[in-house]
């Protein structure tokens, strides 16, 4: 009896939810109206010249380093 | 792409970094993981987006791809994934439902007995769900799709789409007891 009335409770939101929030599955705008591969494309050359996070932290380490120890450029210079 | 080409080797091209392959691939399957989004997001701009962001991160994950298993649930996970971060980005106070509802398609038949200020109401309690929950809710109960598709789109187990779902409905039922609804 417990178990009826638990399902006809979740039946009444479910019943509730899609009056509210009715499914998209056969509106139109459910489906793709155009293609996004140029839009892929464009993202996709965006990110090709990212530089990640811990490149920039490598290189403001060494920056750093070097203004704090001059005399390290020419070992530097030499082992490039 | 040649036209007596295999899908395994199209996969394995891909998970190689092939751009060729990847656009095979994108074409095949944009259309899917779009429907995919748009049931989670309900908002056909964001759903684009958030298909072009998918795609992203299936080209930038290329090589972690296992030609061997499903590129489709694959795809999926990445989308569920891109998806609960669009929602997560979404201040719960700011999600009015009534903006995504305009987007959506309206009750064709609407129930006499359920009013439009309950349906709003509804809307709202809904909307302020935690997502991940909101998610497995909308895809359960919403959308009708079977636990076993919502939990590999989801990447977890259907035991776990059923506790999602289960607590989805106690809050959302909770919250509308709050408002004085008897749901």
């Amino acid at each position: 009896m417990i178990r009826h009335d638990m399902n006809t409770d979740d039946e009444r939101i479910r019943r509730l939810l899609k009056e509210a929030l009715p499914p998209t599955s056969d509106h139109p705008k459910a489906k793709l109206q155009r293609d996004l591969w140029p839009a892929t494309l464009r993202r996709l050359d965006q990110t090709s010249v990212a530089v990640p996070w811990f490149d920039w932290a490598l290189l403001a380490a060494v920056v750093a380093w070097l203004a704090i120890f001059p005399r390290a450029i020419p070992v530097l210079l030499y082992h490039l | 792409m040649p036209a007596l080409e295999q899908p395994r080797d199209l996969l394995q091209r891909f998970a190689h970094g092939d751009v060729d392959a990847f656009e095979a691939l994108f074409r095949q399957h944009q259309g899917e993981v779009y429907r995919w989004i748009v049931r989670i997001v309900r908002d056909p701009a964001a759903a684009e987006d958030l298909t072009v962001e998918t795609f992203w991160r299936i080209h930038r994950a290329h090589a972690r791809y296992d030609p061997s298993r499903s590129f489709e649930a694959w795809a999926r996970r990445i989308a569920s994934n891109a998806a609960l971060d669009h929602l997560r980005s979404r201040p719960r106070e700011t999600e009015l439902p009534d903006d995504l509802v305009q987007n959506l398609p309206q009750s064709e038949q609407p129930d006499p007995g359920i009013s439009q200020e309950l349906r709003r109401k509804t809307a709202r309690a809904f909307g302020r769900l935690p997502p991940k929950l909101r998610i497995a809710a909308t895809l359960a109960l919403i959308e009708e799709q079977p636990y076993h598709e919502i939990a590999e789109g989801l990447g977890i187990s259907t035991g776990a789409v059923k506790l999602r779902v289960f607590r989805a409905v106690r809050i959302l039922r909770k919250t509308l007891q709050r408002q004085g609804i008897e749901p």
